[in-house]
C-alpha cells in the first residue's frame, strides 16, 4: 500500500548534508517504529547511527500512511524503507562499480562508506545517494541484505528520556505562547446554557481570555497554573442543561442479537448475507464480557496550534495527521493546503485517545487569539471523561465436541464500532468524529459509523479461531447509540475474541480430560503455531510444576490469523482477600525476521502488562450525572507490586517475513491469566476485570 | 517576601504566585522541562522530584511549601554517582517506551538506590508504585535498577 503510492526511493530516503534522511508517515507512540525503520536501513546500508536521521512528519511533507495503527507499520513503513534501501544499495554500488571499475562484488558497505575490498578506495554513501537521480524507482524484488552482525540496540531517544531532555508535544514553549484549557460539560448529554458574567470578568481580569462556540468552553492566558485556576472557577460558574441525565443503560443487557446488525463472518470477512442458525445443543456455552475501558495515556491529551488569520500550524501527537487534517480544514471550511499538521510525540497511546480532538480544539482557541500559539492540555479528569473508549463487548460462545474433538465452534461477538477516528467519509464523517463540534454553536450530531466489513477489522478480529474446526459458525453483532464515544484501543475486538476462545478451548480440553496445550496441538495445522506451543511447553518443562496454592493458564493466539505467533502461561496466585497476583509469565513469540529484538520483546511485554491491567483493574464507571472513573483512583489500574517476572523468548524465523507484534500478545494475556485463576481457584471468571470483588461474587454464586 | 528555592544546587528567586504548585514553577517559570505534569493529583508520580533527598509529587503541593528546601530534578540526577549509574542502567536496560514515566522513574530509583544500595524487589517494586506505567516498561526498569545496583 505505502509502496504503491509512494515508488520512489526519494520518497522515502534521501540525503541531506552529511545525513540520510528516513520520511515515513508512521510515527512513534511508544511502540519504538522510528528505531526499526534506522535498524532496516543500518542493516541494508551500514550506515553509522549518526548518519541516520528521521524527517519530520508533517502533512505535505511526509508520505500519507494512513493511520499508525493496527500493528501494520513495520509490514508498510518498514517494508517501503526497506525496499528503498535496497534499491540505494544496489544503485550507489552499480555507480562506485562505474566510477572506480571491478565488479559489485568487490565493493562492500561499511561505516558509512562504500568500500573496494583490498584497496583503499572509499567513497562516502551518502555522496553517493546524493548523485541517484531523484526519480529513481525503487525495485520492490530486491533481496533484503543480511549484515553478518545486527546493529547494537539503541533506541532512539532513550538517552534524552532518561535525562528529562526529551521534547514532548506538552514541553513546546514557543515566544508568546499561551496555555489553554477546556471547561468540560458534566456529561455528554449537557449543554451550555450560561456562565455567571462575574466570573468571567475576574478571569479577564487576570489577563484570562473566554472562548465560548455554543457549548464548547475554554479559557487560554500566558501562565498555565493562571488558567488551570481560571478554568476550575468558571466551571464552578457555568450553569448546565443536563438533557435528562446521562443515560444509565444496562450495556450488558442491551450487547444482544436483537438490538444489533448482524453479519455472518467467513474467513475473518463479515458477509452481507443471513445469519446461519445457532448450533443444536452444543455441549459448551458461555458468554464472556469487556467493560468499557480507556486507554488512558499517562500523559493527557494536548496539541499546539497557531492561526495567522489565513493558515493553520497544528502539533499533535495524532496517529494519522492527514486524516486528522481533512476532518479540521473540513471542520473549519478551509482547504487543506491551509492546514499544517505536524507530529510531535506525547506519550503511549493505544489507539485513539484525545489527541485529535484536542488538536481541533487548540485549533478553535488559536483562531478565536490569532498570531498566539495556543498550547491546550486536556486535565486528567478531561482524559478520563471524553476520550473515546473502547467498546464495551460480549462474546457468546457454543461448540461441540465428538471423541475429545471439535466438531463445531460458534463465535458471537457483539459491540458498539471501533471506529471512531476523525477519517474523511460520508456525511462529513471527519468533522463529526471531533468532540468539539458535538458541542459548538452549530452542532453536529454523534456519529453512527457503518459496520466495518474489513477483513479480522473492528469487533471479529480474532473471532475466527485459529483452531481446524469442522464447522464454524461466526456472527458480527453491531450495536449502537449505547452511552458512550467508542473508537480504535490496541487489537480493538481481538482482546474479548481471544479471551472467550482460549478460556473455551481450556473448558473443552477439561471436559476430554486433555491437557490444555495437548488439546490445543491436537487442533492445529499451522507448524509454526504448534512450534510456538511446543517452546512454551519446553519452558514450562524447565520451570517445573507450579508450586501449591498457585495456579498456571495457557493460551495462544495469532493476531489477526495472519501476525505474530504469541503463547503465553501465566502463574499466578489469588491471596486470601481475592485479589489476582501476577508470579510469573512466559511469552513465547513468531514475528518472523526480527528487526529490532529489543524493541519487539518491549512490545510483548509492555502489551502484556496493559493486558493484565485491562484484565485484573480496568473498568470505565458512570452513572446519570456523567462518567465517575475519572482519576486513577476511580479507574485503577496495575502498579509495579504486580508486576511478574517475565521470561520472552522470541523465535527468530528468519526467512519469513517480518509481521506486526505491537497487539500480538494482549488477547492471549487476558485469557491465560483467566485459566490460571480457574486452574487456582476452579473460578471461571467470564467477565473483566478479574477484581477481588468479581471473584468473591464469583465464590458465593458456585 | 521572595520565595527562593534551591534546585539542582543553584539558588533561584521565585516569580509564580505562592500557591503554584512546584511543577508549573520549575516548567513553566524555570523551563526546566523534564518533570512531567500527568494527573495533577499525585497519583501517576510523572512530576516525581527529590526534596531532601526523598521522592515528592511536585503537581499538588504550593511552591511555598519548600522555600529553602534542597530540590533535584531529573535535570540536577546526574550530579551525583547513584543518579549517573541509574541513568546508565535505564539506558543500558532500554527502560522506556513512551519515556513519558521515564524522569519519574529515574528520580525514584536515584532516590531508592540513595537510601538502600541493594533493595530487594518486594522493597523495589513497593516504592516505584506510586509511579504508573502505562506502556509497561515496568520489567525493563526492573532490570535497570537491578543492573545499577550491582554496577
Amino acid at each position: 500500500m505505502s509502496l504503491d503510492a509512494y515508488p520512489l526511493v526519494s520518497d522515502w530516503l534521501t540525503p541531506e548534508q552529511d545525513r540520510l534522511l528516513i520520511h515515513t508517515g508512521k510515527v512513534d507512540i511508544g511502540q519504538r517504529i522510528s528505531t526499526a525503520l534506522v535498524r532496516i536501513v543500518q542493516e541494508e546500508l551500514a550506515l553509522p547511527p549518526g548518519q541516520l536521521g528521521i524527517a519530520p512528519v508533517r502533512t505535505g511533507h511526509a508520505p500519507d500512511e494512513g493511520i499508525t495503527s493496527g500493528s501494520n507499520s513495520i509490514e508498510q513503513s518498514g517494508r517501503a524503507v526497506a525496499a528503498a534501501a535496497a534499491t540505494l544499495r544496489a544503485r550507489v554500488l552499480d555507480i562506485a562499480v562505474a566510477q572506480q571499475g571491478g565488479e559489485p562484488a568487490n565493493w562492500v558497505l561499511e561505516d558509512g562508506f562504500v568500500h573496494r575490498t583490498g584497496t583503499n578506495i572509499r567513497i562516502s554513501l551518502i555522496d553517493l545517494a546524493g548523485d541517484l537521480p531523484p526519480n529513481l524507482p525503487i525495485d520492490p524484488d530486491l533481496p533484503r541484505h543480511s549484515p553478518a552482525q545486527s546493529p547494537k540496540p539503541d533506541m532512539r531517544g532513550i538517552t534524552e528520556m532518561v535525562t528529562g531532555t526529551f521534547t514532548f508535544l506538552h514541553d513546546l514553549d514557543l515566544p508568546g505562547m499561551w496555555h489553554a484549557r477546556r471547561i468540560s460539560p458534566p456529561h455528554a448529554k449537557a449543554t451550555l446554557q450560561e456562565i455567571d458574567g462575574s466570573a468571567i470578568d475576574k478571569a479577564e481580569a487576570k489577563g484570562i481570555q473566554v472562548i465560548r462556540d455554543g457549548s464548547f468552553l475554554a479559557v487560554a492566558g500566558p501562565r498555565e497554573w493562571d488558567v488551570v485556576k481560571a478554568a476550575r472557577s468558571l466551571g464552578i460558574a457555568c450553569t448546565w442543561d443536563l438533557g435528562g441525565g446521562f443515560p444509565e443503560t444496562d450495556v450488558f443487557a442491551h450487547l444482544a442479537p436483537e438490538n444489533a446488525d448482524r453479519f455472518p463472518v467467513v474467513d475473518g470477512t463479515p458477509q452481507k448475507a443471513p445469519v446461519p442458525d445457532a448450533l443444536d445443543a452444543p455441549d459448551l456455552s458461555a458468554r464472556f464480557e469487556r467493560p468499557y475501558q480507556m486507554h488512558g495515556a499517562l500523559a493527557p491529551s494536548a496539541a499546539l496550534a497557531e492561526w495567522t488569520g489565513t493558515e493553520l500550524d497544528i502539533k499533535s501527537h495524532s496517529q494519522g495527521i492527514y486524516p486528522l487534517r481533512e476532518a479540521i480544514a473540513d471542520s473549519l471550511e478551509l482547504s487543506t493546503d491551509k492546514v499544517e499538521i505536524t507530529h510531535v510525540p506525547g506519550s503511549g497511546c493505544y489507539g485513539h485517545n484525545g489527541a485529535d480532538d484536542a488538536a481541533f480544539e487548540a485549533a478553535l482557541i488559536a483562531i478565536a487569539l490569532p498570531n498566539t500559539p495556543i498550547l491546550l492540555k486536556w486535565s486528567r479528569e478531561d482524559e478520563h471523561a471524553w476520550e473515546p473508549f473502547a467498546p464495551a463487548m460480549a462474546v457468546q460462545v457454543d461448540a461441540k465436541m465428538t471423541d475429545g474433538c471439535v466438531t463445531a465452534f460458534s463465535a458471537e461477538a457483539h459491540s458498539d464500532t471501533h471506529r471512531g477516528r476523525p477519517r474523511p467519509g460520508p456525511n462529513r464523517a471527519g468533522p463529526a468524529k471531533l468532540l468539539a463540534n458535538r458541542f459548538r454553536a452549530d452542532a453536529m450530531a454523534p456519529y453512527i459509523a457503518p459496520p466495518n466489513m474489513g477483513k479480522h477489522a473492528g469487533m471479529h478480529r480474532n473471532l475466527d479461531p485459529i483452531y481446524a474446526f469442522p464447522e464454524k459458525r461466526l456472527v458480527k453483532n453491531l450495536v449502537q447509540n449505547l452511552p458512550h464515544r467508542t473508537s480504535a484501543m490496541r487489537c480493538l475486538g481481538a482482546v474479548t475474541n481471544v479471551f472467550a476462545i482460549e478460556c473455551t478451548m481450556d473448558d473443552l480440553a477439561s471436559q476430554t480430560g486433555m491437557d490444555p496445550i495437548a488439546f490445543r496441538q491436537a487442533h492445529l495445522t499451522d507448524p509454526r503455531a504448534s512450534a510456538v506451543l511446543r517452546e512454551l511447553e519446553r519452558r514450562l518443562d524447565n520451570r517445573g510444576p507450579r508450586p501449591d496454592g498457585t495456579g498456571r493458564g495457557i493460551a495462544y493466539a495469532q493476531y489477526k490469523n495472519a501476525m505474530t505467533r504469541v503463547g503465553i502461561a501465566v502463574d499466578v496466585t489469588v491471596t486470601d482477600a481475592a485479589d489476582v497476583r501476577l508470579d510469573h509469565a512466559i511469552i513465547v513469540a513468531d514475528s518472523g525476521r526480527v528487526i529490532d529484538p529489543d524493541g519487539l520483546t518491549a512490545q510483548l511485554e509492555g502489551g502484556f502488562i496493559q493486558a493484565a491491567s485491562w484484565a485484573l483493574c480496568e473498568e470505565v464507571t458512570w452513572d446519570r450525572d456523567g462518567i465517575t472513573s475519572r482519576d486513577w483512583d476511580s479507574y485503577p489500574v496495575i502498579r509495579f507490586d504486580n508486576v511478574p517476572d517475565i521470561e520472552v523468548v522470541l523465535l527468530d524465523t528468519f526467512d519469513n517475513p517480518s509481521v506486526g507484534a505491537g497487539e500480538a500478545s494482549p488477547g492471549p494475556t487476558v485469557a491465560a491469566i483467566a485459566n490460571a485463576i480457574q486452574d487456582c481457584t476452579g473460578l471461571r471468571m467470564r467477565r473483566m476485570p478479574f477484581t477481588a470483588d468479581a471473584l468473591k461474587q464469583a465464590a458465593l454464586a458456585l | 517576601m521572595t520565595l527562593s528555592l534551591t534546585i539542582n544546587g543553584t539558588r533561584h528567586d521565585i516569580a509564580s504566585d505562592p500557591d503554584t504548585p512546584l511543577v508549573y514553577v520549575l516548567r513553566d517559570e524555570l523551563k526546566l522541562k523534564g518533570t512531567k505534569l500527568g494527573c495533577g493529583l499525585e497519583q501517576c508520580g510523572a512530576c516525581a522530584v527529590m526534596v531532601d533527598g526523598k521522592v515528592v509529587l511536585s503537581c499538588v503541593s504550593p511552591v511555598e511549601v519548600f522555600d529553602g528546601q534542597e530540590i533535584t530534578t531529573i535535570e540536577g540526577i546526574a550530579d551525583t554517582e547513584i543518579g549517573q549509574r541509574v541513568q546508565q542502567a535505564f539506558i543500558e536496560e532500554t527502560a522506556a517506551q513512551c519515556g513519558y514515566c521515564t524522569s519519574g522513574l529515574v528520580v525514584a530509583a536515584t532516590a531508592l538506590l540513595s537510601d538502600t544500595p541493594a533493595p530487594d524487589s518486594a522493597a523495589t517494586k513497593e516504592a516505584l508504585t506510586p509511579h504508573l506505567c502505562r506502556c509497561g516498561s515496568h520489567p525493563r526498569v526492573l532490570r535497570a535498577i537491578e543492573r545499577a545496583c550491582a554496577s
